[in-house]
Parts: C-alpha cells; structure tokens; sequence
C-alpha cells in the first residue's frame, strides 16, 4: 500500500494579514508532495483547531507577524489538546523574538521557524520529524 | 528624443565596436552570472544607448517640471521650494504613549504625523473583543472612542501639522473622529489637512485589512470623497497604495499597474455614484509607493506612475484641470527588504532607498528603522532613520536639481518599459470588467503569488542576495534592543473603554448608529453620521458592526 501523503495545515491566527509568508509555504509544501489546507487570514485559534481536527492533518504551521503569536500560538496548542487532538503536531513562524522562544517551546509549539529560514530546511524538518498515521 | 543622423550613425558605429570588445574580453573573462535582472527579475541590458531612447519626444514624453506629462514632476520649482515631507509612521501602546511620540518627532524635526493602529483598530474591532485577543496596542496604537482619539491629539496644532493615518475598512469612522477633533478645538474642516489611506481594493489584493465586500467597501470610500470634497477641501480622502502590493512580493510593474488600475476604479465610482465631475475631487486623491533595494527600478517605476496617472486622467476621464493630473505620493523605503540578521544593514538599505524616492521625486517619505524588522521601532532606531533623510536633503545636494536622472539612456529606456507593461495589465484588467472584478477572480492575488513564490525559490537558490541571509551570513551576533508593548497596555486600554461606555449617553448612541444604519440602507452619505456618532461616544466596533450587518463581512478565500 502506498504510503499516505502527510497533510499539512498553514493557518493564520489573529487580526494579522501579513500573509506573504504563510502563501509561499502552502505552495511549497504543495510543491513537496504534502496535501496542503490554507486557512486564509484572520482565524481564531478555535476556527484553526476545529479545522485541523475536521481535516485530519498531521501538522499545523502556524504564521503570526503581530506579536500576538505569544497568546494565541499556545491556545492552539490547548484547544487541540482538549479535543483529544495532541497528536498533531504544532509548529509556527514569523516576527518571533528570540527571548518569546521557550515559552512557546514550553507551552508545546514543536519548532518555531524565524526570518531567515530557507524553505527546504522547513519542509526538511517536516519530513523528519512527521510520519503520517 | 531628437539625435541628429551624425550623431546617430556614429553612435551604432561605436555600439557595435563595443559589442565586438565584450564578446572577446567575455572569452577571457566571462561574466558572474548568466542573467543581470531587477529584483523584480526584469532583464536589465549591459548598456544602454541613444538607439534605446530615439523614438522618444521630448515635448510628448518627457518635457520640463510642471508640465504635462509631469513625469519630471508636478511643481515647476521642484525641491527647492519645499523638501519632501519627512513623515515617519508611527504608533504604539496606547493613545498617550503614541502621543508621546510624536511629539519627540514634531522636536526632532519631523515635518508631518503619520499614524500607525493597532490590528484590532484596522480591522474594526474594540479592544475588548475576542478577536482582538493579545493584539492591542501590539503593531500600534488603540483606538476605541474619541476620547481616546483627544489623548492621541492633545496639543498637536490641527491646523499647522498634516496627519496622515492609515486605516481602511474603518477609515470612515477615523476620518469623522479627526473632524469631530477639529470641531472640538475650534478648528475649521476647511483648515484641516490629512490623508486617510482609504483603499480597499489594495487590502483585498495584498494586505488582507478588510471588513465588507468590495463593493460596498468602495461605496464607503466615494462618500468620504464626497463628503472631503465639499467640506474638507485639504484632505487626501484615498491614499491609493502600492506598498501593501509590493510587501506582499509583486514585482516593481504589478505594484504600479494595480495602482493605478485601482485609481481608475476610484475615480469612476465616484463620477457615477455621487455624479461629481472629475475635475472636483481627483486633485485630493494622493499615492503611496514602496522604494524597493533595486535603485533604477524604483526610480523609473515612480517616473512612469506620475507620467501614466497624467495620461489616465487626460485621456480616460478627460481632466480639464492641471492638479487632478498630478500624482503625489508618499513613499515607505521596503520593510521587506530588512533583515533581522545583522540588522544594522537596514540602515543602509534604507539609506539607498530613500534616495531612490527622492530621485524619483517622491512629496512625502517614511525611512523605515533599522529594528522594524523585528518590532515596532525603537526612540534611537527612529531617530536615526528621520536623520538619513534629513542628510539626504540638507548635505547631499541631491535635492538641488529635479529630476537629474532625465536623459540617461538608461532611465528612459526603463522608464518606457515598465510603463508599457503596466498597461498591459491595465488593459488586460479592463478588459475582465475592471479590478473589482479582476479580485473576484484572484487575478492580481495569485500574479503576486507566483512573483513572491519565484523570488523566494531563487532567493533559496542564491540567485538573488539578501547580505547576511543567504550570502556573508554569521554567527557573531550584535543584538538590538527591542521594544516590547507591555500587556498591561491592553488591560488598561479595555477599563478606559468601559469607563466610556459606563458614562456616555447610551440613547443618543443608539440613535446616531441607527442614523447611519438608514444611511447605509438608503444608500446615502455615511460621514455626517458618523461625526454624530463618534462626537456621542459610539465605539469604532459599534459602528464597523453597523456596516458589517447592512453589507455583510468579507472572508479571505485564502488563495496561494
């Protein structure tokens, strides 16, 4: 049997339409060979983890440019967990200051891309580290 | 341009030996890459000619400062009378704290205000709501009610310093707020200078700020044009942006295209909603470009904007009047240009930006701060990027003559180009039935995403450079101080909104949103309303939900 393709979610919580760089990653994870679900700007962090539970993705990239990625990268994290979804793995990007990093780390944000990252070191770790189920 | 036969066939002559010496001295020494392009990845040529610029007329195409075209600019007196206007973008924290700010600006020698909101703000929500959860005061400032919006003004002169403030799907609101301001001070709506930015489409296509439809989104925009126009003569009621389009990685041709497709779709909305002749209200609609790290490109991309915008009103909307052919804009150098590596190199990205506007003859400048990378810009990191222009005008001597690239082969040559390209995806958006239609279609979305996706993929490759990203990049790291918005902001900024709505007049709040509640039905002009209401203490959420029920929300179909 063919192995399953690992299905990816690139999601944009909170009021933030920086979005340039959520785009180009939903085409490159296409471009991978993962099957790709972009949410689109302005989610909440309930919209995303109902949406990943509903598609049943194995990873959520999560892309915040505002600074509000200190709340609202961590509610993601909670709200899958509470829907019995800790499986699927968390990660995230954007304007992320340095000293933000092991609260995000703590509250079990996987790994957390900054400005910089070239695309196949991301799409790299996703092949590491996620095995589709 | 007019080459007499001599000098022309000489010229040739001379091209063609040069010619002959590059394909020999390429044997020996080849060059370092196969393809010389923009960072828009246009092809530029290893030299340019007279051959390349001999079919231009100097008197249709390029003629003097003041005169149609206006490519060499709208004033006949260029930078001599005035500089551009230094304007540094700027808001953070609460109303106080941006202030705050300004001030230290307006001492430095800041010339004009430029307001930055926080995202809850842009996107017509209070600070208490749930969207806007960890988001207020973050990217700039909250505004929730006019008092706040009196803090934000206390003692700055309405009447002496323009403001400009960047707001879009609410940009009625802000408007009525900064009208109410000057009616609270005593101020005339006639004294009152500003720009709102006002531009939805843009938001649609790029920057993903939006709240109602495209339709109703441009109808709330003609009636902040009707409403300047007759009253509030000196005001910008559009601030047509390319920046949002350019950040989002279009090249330096989609962002002047778009521009002024978006332009055009203004300008007709207005003539047929509210049957104004164009010539009453185009000399107040005003631009905004993005000053890119590729020098000529953007030189010649704001040259071709001013000369095309001319030809748009003259020949498409038959403009009698000189000023509603001219464009003026504002100029950002590129945030994404900047690195958070090695972050002092944005000074000089920057540096080499601003001149590209101040030579592509730009009215107004934000010089971004080397740490606005990374988080809203630091007092020292503000203060050096308003020095760079202020070097620029007063210790450089570019500003003593206009325009003094005209004439070089090259910058004409690009110049044409990129005007000719851009009206071929003028043309072909007309064609889909203009740009309301041409969004519904995703059309500029995804040619911004294929250009944003290539330039990241040979980014990746090393075909282009970001020095200290993918080339000459280091360990030793030399960190900058951040500038952290504290999250006891937003709890403040929640009680001061509860104290309003606690104290205020709740009736006459009720009448005055249902007041534009019928406007909006009736299809009437929504801004005496609005100054009513903001004046009554409505909330900007209470009034965004008004439009939000009458029109409806736009969802991001969240193409890639």
């Amino acid at each position: 049997m063919p192995e399953r393709k690992i299905r990816v979610m690139v999601a944009k919580p909170g009021l933030d339409g920086h979005d340039r760089g959520a785009r180009i990653l939903a085409r490159c994870f296409r471009d991978a060979g993962f099957e790709v679900v972009y949410t689109g700007c302005h989610q909440t962090p309930e919209q995303i983890a109902s949406a990943a539970v509903q598609e049943d993705v194995d990873l959520v990239g999560l892309s915040c440019l505002s600074g509000a990625h200190r709340v609202l990268f961590p509610r993601v994290v909670e709200l899958l967990r509470e829907k019995g979804a800790s499986d699927i793995t968390v990660i995230g990007g954007g304007i992320i200051p340095e000293q933000d990093l092991p609260a995000l780390y703590d509250s079990g944000i996987k790994a957390i891309f900054t400005p910089g990252a070239s695309l196949d070191s991301i799409v790299d770790w996703i092949k590491t580290n996620i095995k589709p189920q | 341009m007019y080459f007499s036969k001599e000098m022309q066939e000489s010229s040739l002559k001379l091209t063609r030996k040069w010619e002959n010496e590059v394909q020999k001295a390429l044997k020996n020494n080849p060059d370092q890459k196969e393809r010389f392009s923009t960072v828009s990845d246009a092809e530029i040529k290893r030299l340019y000619t007279p051959e390349d610029i001999k079919n231009i007329d100097f008197a249709e195409d390029i003629s003097v400062p003041g005169e149609f075209p206006y490519l060499r600019g709208n004033q006949a007196t260029g930078y001599r009378g005035r500089y551009w206007t230094f304007r540094m973008f700027s808001g953070m924290g609460s109303a106080q704290d941006t202030n705050q700010r300004w001030k230290m600006l307006l001492h430095q020698g800041q010339t004009g205000l430029s307001t930055a909101f926080d995202f809850p703000t842009l996107m017509g929500y209070d600070s208490d709501s749930p969207k806007a959860l960890g988001e207020v005061g973050k990217c700039g400032v909250a505004i929730d009610t006019m008092e706040d919006f009196m803090t934000l003004m206390e003692g700055i002169p309405l009447d002496e310093v323009t403001t400009s403030m960047t707001i879009n799907p609410p940009a009625t609101v802000l408007f009525a707020m900064y009208c109410a301001a000057a009616d609270i001070k005593g101020v005339p709506l006639t004294k009152i200078g500003g720009t709102i930015q006002n531009d939805m489409l843009k938001e649609f296509i790029a920057q993903k700020t939006f709240m109602c439809p495209p339709e109703a989104s441009v109808k709330l925009i003609s009636d902040t044009v009707e409403f300047g126009t007759k009253f509030v003569p000196r005001w910008n009621t559009i601030s047509i942006s390319g920046y949002h389009i350019r950040e989002s990685g279009s090249t330096a041709i989609q962002e002047l295209a778009f521009t002024l497709r978006d332009g055009i779709e203004y300008v007709e909305d207005v003539i047929h909603r509210k049957r104004l002749d164009v010539d009453d209200f185009a000399s107040r609609l005003s631009f905004f470009f993005n000053s890119h790290s590729d020098f000529f490109e953007e030189i010649c991309k704001m040259r071709a904007a001013r000369r095309m915008w001319a030809k748009i009103m003259r020949d498409r909307f038959h403009a009698k009047d000189p000023r509603s052919m001219w464009l003026r804009f504002h100029t950002q150098t590129a945030g994404c240009s900047l690195t958070a590596q090695q972050p002092y190199n944005n000074v000089v990205r920057t540096t080499v930006q601003a001149l590209a506007a101040v030579l592509g003859g730009t009215q107004s400048l934000h010089t971004n701060s080397l740490d606005e990378v990374l988080c809203l810009p630091s007092e020292h990191a503000v203060e050096i990027a308003l020095r760079t222009q202020q070097i620029l005008a007063e210790e450089t001597g570019v500003a003593n003559t206009i325009d003094p690239l005209a004439g070089s082969y090259f910058i004409e040559a690009l110049t044409n180009e990129m005007e000719e390209k851009a009206w071929e995806y003028i043309h072909k958006i007309d064609e889909m039935g203009g740009m309301i239609a041409a969004i519904e279609k995703g059309f500029p979305q995804m040619e911004i995403s294929e250009a944003a996706y290539r330039f990241q993929r040979q980014l990746d490759a090393g075909e282009k450079i970001m020095v200290g990203v993918n080339k000459y990049s280091t360990d030793a790291a030399h960190p900058i101080p951040l500038v952290d918005i504290d999250e006891k902001v937003g709890e403040e900024q929640i009680k001061r909104l509860k104290d309003v709505r606690r104290k205020r007049d709740n009736k006459a709040v009720k009448t005055s949103l249902d007041n534009i509640k019928n406007a909006c039905k009736k299809g009437d002009n929504v801004m005496p309303h609005c100054i009513e209401a903001v004046k009554n203490l409505a909330t900007l959420q209470e009034i965004c939900d008004v439009y939000r029920e009458v029109y409806g929300e736009y969802r991001d179909p969240g193409l890639y």
